[in-house]
């Protein structure tokens, strides 16, 4: 069991209150996956081009020192934010080589997210807490997608909870368990070349989405072909630069809801996560129906 | 009426009202539950002919082992609403998520809008009127019972059905294991016609289709002795 949740605005006014709206509807999850928390926060926010997510567990880790290093071999800036276990950096770079770099130079060092607007945070502990470690409540942005975990496969770590980054600005969180991510993850490293950090079936569907978006696919095709390719009980919300795909396994038995007004479009496995939000009672609200990909963004 | 507020109470002090009033001699047996939220378990294991109105949308298992009483969730409903439902009524005016009234024994189940995925699995009795469609899966194992599905019906519907009586005007995505169309006589029509008055829906009860079992997955063949 783990709860998940999406928040999209459609309206730029609302853009500064992302966080606000956002972490209660988390919170609300937490008993659906109280081992641990992570969240995808999208927004453009600089002058940089590139933007990575990394975290150690080292909670004293030198981000300035290892930003200043990057900057010296890449041949162009790079910044480091700390915020709290994790750091932002950022740079001209291209994230390609920002994490071939990382690899390199640092391979103790997680690289959580890349792209030009994704941010990911996540911990071990109860959403309100890791929330609150990364002041997710004040943050703004354009849309953001979370997930409250109870494992049922894999070590509660840092590096199991969701989501996972899935190519720049792309991330996945699931809910529900894969029955056939042992010999994918074998295939994907043999025959694509992937690189695993966890023994999570959510990390192998996240790879497969990165290894299906390299090989051309759009996002849509992306899903469409997992629906075939993964087997196993899964709602999944996938966070794009632009807003964020839904799409559930053919059983459906993942339970998810999805609500809709003039001003936000909200994804929850339960009801209760959308309850709070500013105009809910005359928002549409539907489920969404198996073996359909729904997708959301900017045009 | 009685207003019990969900901001103010928790929902096992609601229900443990609902309950001890039972065991009373109040007179004023309606009650209002203000500010649901989708907050799960409302109004369960009624026992007494209360008129309970949920106001807004509940969570999972609203009105579930409901006996006797009747429970109206004015708004959508989550998952296994009316679930192993004995008697009375549950009414959903909005929609309802899966296994609505799921191995249902007895009374009435009324869905203004639509109902998803098992909509009565494994009912046992108990009677469900949908004002729109219900999803794939739905009347799995249906065991006895009247399901009048005044929409369309997903995939495999009716799969492993025993003797439960199923009714649909719209189209019927396709047929489970098991499940045939049957004739539709005039003593169908009136017991569609009386379950739509009994549900307040206004519609026609001769544009519906009967499907049931073709008894040939559950039956018992003498023929088959050799195997046992």
């Amino acid at each position: 069991m783990c709860g998940i949740v999406g928040l999209y605005l459609k309206n730029p006014e609302l853009e500064p209150r992302l966080g606000e709206l956002f972490c209660p509807m988390l919170a609300e999850m937490t008993d659906r996956g109280p081992d641990s928390a992570g969240i995808a926060v999208y927004r453009d926010d600089g002058e940089y081009k590139s933007k990575m997510t990394v975290y150690s567990s080292d909670p004293e880790f030198d981000w300035d020192g290892l930003a200043a290093e990057a900057g010296r071999d890449l041949g162009t800036p790079v910044t480091a934010d700390r915020v709290s276990t994790h750091a932002i950096l950022r740079s001209d770079a291209s994230t390609r080589d920002l994490r071939a770099w990382l690899q390199d130079s640092y391979p103790e060092v997680r690289a959580m997210s890349a792209g030009g607007a994704l941010e990911i945070y996540k911990e071990v502990g109860l959403p309100v807490d890791v929330m609150e470690q990364f002041g997710i409540g004040a943050m703004n942005g354009t849309h953001a997608i979370g997930h409250t975990r109870m494992a049922t496969e894999s070590a509660v770590t840092t590096e199991g909870a969701h989501p996972f980054n899935t190519g720049d600005d792309l991330c996945l969180v699931h809910n529900g368990s894969l029955s056939n991510h042992h010999r994918l993850r074998e295939w994907l490293r043999r025959h694509a070349g992937m690189v695993f950090q966890t023994q999570n079936d959510s990390e192998v569907a996240a790879a497969y989405l990165t290894w299906r978006l390299r090989e051309g696919d759009t996002l849509s095709q992306a899903l469409e072909a997992a629906l075939k390719d993964l087997d196993g009980f899964y709602t999944f919300a996938v966070g794009t630069r632009d807003g964020f795909s839904v799409v559930r396994d053919p059983i459906a038995c993942k339970h998810a809801i999805m609500a809709e007004t003039d001003d936000w479009v909200a994804i929850a496995t339960e009801y209760r996560a959308l309850a709070r939000l500013p105009g809910v009672d005359a928002a549409r609200v539907w489920e969404p129906k198996p073996a359909t990909v729904y997708s959301w963004g900017r045009a | 009426m009685h207003t019990l507020d969900l901001d103010r109470m928790a929902v096992r002090d609601v229900n443990q009202r609902l309950h001890s009033d039972a065991a009373g001699t109040d007179t004023d047996q309606r009650y209002e539950i203000l500010n649901p939220m989708g907050r799960h378990a409302i109004a369960v294991g009624l026992d007494h002919p209360f008129d309970v109105t949920v106001r807004g949308h509940a969570g999972y298992y609203c009105g579930s082992m409901n006996k006797e009483a009747t429970v109206t969730i004015d708004g959508n409903a989550g998952v296994g609403v009316a679930e192993n439902i004995m008697s009375g009524t549950v009414h959903v005016t909005g929609y309802a998520s899966q296994s609505a009234a799921a191995t249902g024994h007895g009374g009435l189940v009324v869905i203004g809008g639509d109902a998803s995925a098992r909509c009565g699995i494994s009912m046992k009795g108990v009677d469900i009127v949908v004002g729109g469609s219900v999803g794939h899966m739905s009347a799995f194992m249906a065991q006895s019972g009247h399901m009048v599905v005044c929409g369309d019906a997903g995939e495999s519907f009716g799969d492993s059905i025993y003797e439960a009586q199923l009714f649909v005007r719209g189209s019927v995505e396709s047929l489970g294991a098991d499940c045939i169309e049957k004739e539709m006589g005039p003593e169908h029509v009136e017991t569609v016609r009386g379950l739509l008055e009994r549900a307040g829906i206004d519609a026609d009860p001769a544009e519906f289709r009967r499907y049931g079992s073709a008894r040939q997955l559950y039956n018992f063949k003498i023929g088959n002795i050799g195997y046992y």
